[in-house]
This record gives C-alpha cells, sequence and structure tokens, in this order.
C-alpha cells in the first residue's frame, strides 16, 4: 500500500508518450478524452484503476492452491521480473501451441503450476493480477513477439477487424479506420489500440478487460459477442496489438 | 469493504495548507436498479466519509446514491501539529473501513 501510495507520487511523463512518433498518425484512446478524463489517468492518487493493481499487488504474494505458493514463490518482486511482460503478450504457449493473452497466462500458472483452479473471467481478482502485471510495463513500448506462429494469429486477428458482422453489418475497421477522430453519436471514435487495459470506464465503475470492451462493441453491431478467452477475441487482441506496436503501454489506462 | 488509496504529505511546515486526496474501492449500489432476477438489488452505499487529525475532524461528508462507484475525495487543509490522519468510510451495511497516514509537521 504505502509503496504503492509512493510509485504513485513519481510524475509520469505519460502525456509524451501517448503521441507515437512523427509522421505517425497513431494516436492512444487517451487522447481523444477530455481533459478531465485524462487528468484522472494522469493522476495516480485519483486513477480508479489504481485500485485493481493495489488488488493485484496484494494477490501477488497471497498463497493459493495446495501447496501454500504464491506468484513469488517464482517471480519474486513483480516491479523486476514483470517489467515489460505486459507489452509482449498476447504470445505462444510452448505446451499448447496455442496463443495466450495475459489474463490467460496468468490461469495457466494458476492450474499448471500452483495446482489452483484458474480465476473467472473478468472477475476482480482477475483482472487486479493483470492491472498489477500490466502496470510494471506502463511506459514502455509495445514489443508483440515474433514468429511464424504469432503471424498467423495475427493473420486471424486481421481478417476478424476487416469482416463485416452483426444485424447492422460492421466491421472493425468501418469505424476505427475509416472513421476515426470522428463522433459515434456523441462518442468520439478513437483508433482501437488496446495501449491501457485492464482499464477503468467511467461507464462500467469498474475495471474491464479488452475482451469486455470486444463485447460491448459486438453487441453495439448487434452481433453475437465472442466468450471470454475465445480463440477470435485472442486472435483479434493479437493483431491489435501488433498494430499498436511501439507505442506505449498505459495500464491502467481511464477511459470514459 | 475494498481497498483504500491515500495521498498524504509525509511532511508539511507548520501553518502550511496541504493537498489530501483520498479513493476507495466500494460498489456505491443505488438501490434503484434491479438485478437478474428482477427484483430491486439493495442500496449499499457508503453514507458518510470522516477524516480526523488527532482524533479532531477536519473533513466529513454525507453521501448520496448519485454518487459514482468508488467515491474519490481531495481536499485541503492546514498543517498544524504532527501526528496521525484517520480516514473512516462507513456503509449502509454498517461496515466501516479504516486507513490511516502518518504526517510530521515541523
Amino acid at each position: 500500500m504505502r509503496r504503492l501510495v509512493a510509485i504513485a507520487g513519481v510524475a509520469l511523463g505519460l502525456a509524451a508518450g501517448l503521441q507515437a512518433s512523427r509522421g505517425d498518425e497513431r494516436r492512444s484512446g487517451a487522447t481523444f478524452m477530455s481533459p478531465q478524463t485524462q487528468a484522472l489517468q494522469a493522476d495516480d492518487a485519483a486513477n480508479p484503476g489504481m485500485l485493481s493493481v493495489a488488488d493485484g499487488q496484494a494477490q501477488w504474494s497471497t498463497p493459493a492452491g495446495p501447496n501454500g505458493t504464491a506468484c513469488t514463490a517464482c517471480h519474486g518482486d513483480a516491479r523486476d521480473t514483470m517489467r515489460g511482460v505486459a507489452a509482449r503478450y498476447p504470445a505462444i504457449d510452448a505446451v499448447s501451441g496455442k496463443a495466450v493473452d495475459l489474463m490467460g497466462r496468468i490461469n495457466l500458472c494458476r492450474t499448471r503450476n500452483m495446482g489452483a483452479p484458474a480465476l473467472p473471467a473478468e472477475g476482480a481478482e482477475l483482472l487486479g493480477l493483470a492491472a498489477y502485471v500490466g502496470f510494471q510495463s506502463r511506459g514502455l513500448r509495445i514489443a508483440p513477439p515474433t514468429g511464424a506462429a504469432m503471424d498467423a494469429v495475427r493473420d486471424a486477428g486481421r481478417a476478424l477487424y476487416t469482416r463485416r458482422q452483426g444485424q447492422l453489418d460492421f466491421s472493425c475497421a468501418a469505424c476505427h479506420d475509416d472513421n476515426w477522430g470522428r463522433r459515434l453519436a456523441a462518442a468520439p471514435i478513437p483508433q482501437a489500440h488496446p495501449t491501457g487495459y485492464p482499464l477503468y470506464r467511467l461507464e462500467w465503475q469498474a475495471t474491464g478487460s479488452l475482451q469486455r470492451r470486444f463485447r460491448n462493441c459486438m453487441t453495439g453491431v448487434r452481433a453475437e459477442p465472442w466468450p471470454y478467452g475465445s480463440d477470435e477475441a485472442i486472435a483479434l487482441e493479437a493483431f491489435l496489438m501488433d498494430r499498436a506496436r511501439g507505442m506505449a503501454v498505459e495500464t491502467p489506462a481511464v477511459r470514459p | 469493504m475494498g481497498r483504500a488509496l491515500i495521498n498524504v504529505p509525509p511532511k508539511a511546515r507548520k501553518g502550511q495548507v496541504i493537498d489530501i486526496k483520498a479513493l476507495v474501492s466500494h460498489p456505491m449500489e443505488t438501490g434503484y436498479r434491479t438485478g437478474p432476477d428482477g427484483a430491486l438489488v439493495p442500496r449499499d452505499i457508503i453514507n458518510r466519509f470522516l477524516v480526523t487529525w488527532n482524533g479532531q475532524e477536519i473533513f466529513s461528508a454525507d453521501l448520496f446514491p448519485a454518487i459514482a462507484a468508488n467515491p474519490y475525495f481531495a481536499f485541503t487543509t492546514i498543517a498544524q501539529e504532527s501526528g496521525t490522519i484517520t480516514f473512516r468510510w462507513f456503509d449502509d451495511k454498517g461496515n466501516a473501513q479504516v486507513e490511516t497516514a502518518a504526517i510530521v509537521v515541523e
């Protein structure tokens, strides 16, 4: 707790990281927000996402499973060992050969190594751990892994991103590539760079994952939302993270 | 109750105006929403926030259902003496969350 407050005291050069380099049109979703919401994200004492980070910090050293092991048993101090990790997910899990996102990775660690049950999707515990791990990469550049296996997953994600779906017959690209910067009713349309997940959405009054955001958008275009942890959701996340390569991690971000 | 993040400067000069920030996790359930079964979800909000400095009240607030989840307070006060600032949040279930912060006044 105390340590977290101390971290909170250190001002972050976040604003500089939000904009990609010169000549690059990519913009973090934060740059589309009102100055008030930007201020909420920038101040760690006010950012409600920091509550999830504090949750995750407590869980990091809480034993789980029959052997009573905690994350610390293998990974030690997350501030050293988890630095940059979130910037590299989704990645291929060597055992199953499938792509997993950060929350999937945390649950694999629990079931395989700790003998503990997987944490429920979108629960406060899993979001807290993901936020705490993500927080260790804040300010670092997104650097998705390379390799043929990941390329195949990203290609599948790209196909999903451009595929029209739902009763309104929209693709992700129809809004986020073709019409970013304009408005959907009152809401600005951002470029859909997943730089700050898990993030605190004021609309949700809670911290949520990128997959929850996908489900929101899909319900919006009246498509059938993907279940949590589905291959489609992970493929789309892998594509979007590659699309945001080089942008700064903002976890825990705040969005309206 | 859940988790709280307190921001108090560790040191201050006597007579200095200091900023204090307090963020607490709470669902702030309004009592007006219906659950999956169609019945009203019972109201559960923080109804009072009280801050004392060495036992003397320096800030308090009554809260109502229109206040969003995870309420955040920021206020200023004048540093008078070294000691402990105690933050208390009281909710409808009768729970109280208490956090303290030490401050040195020179």
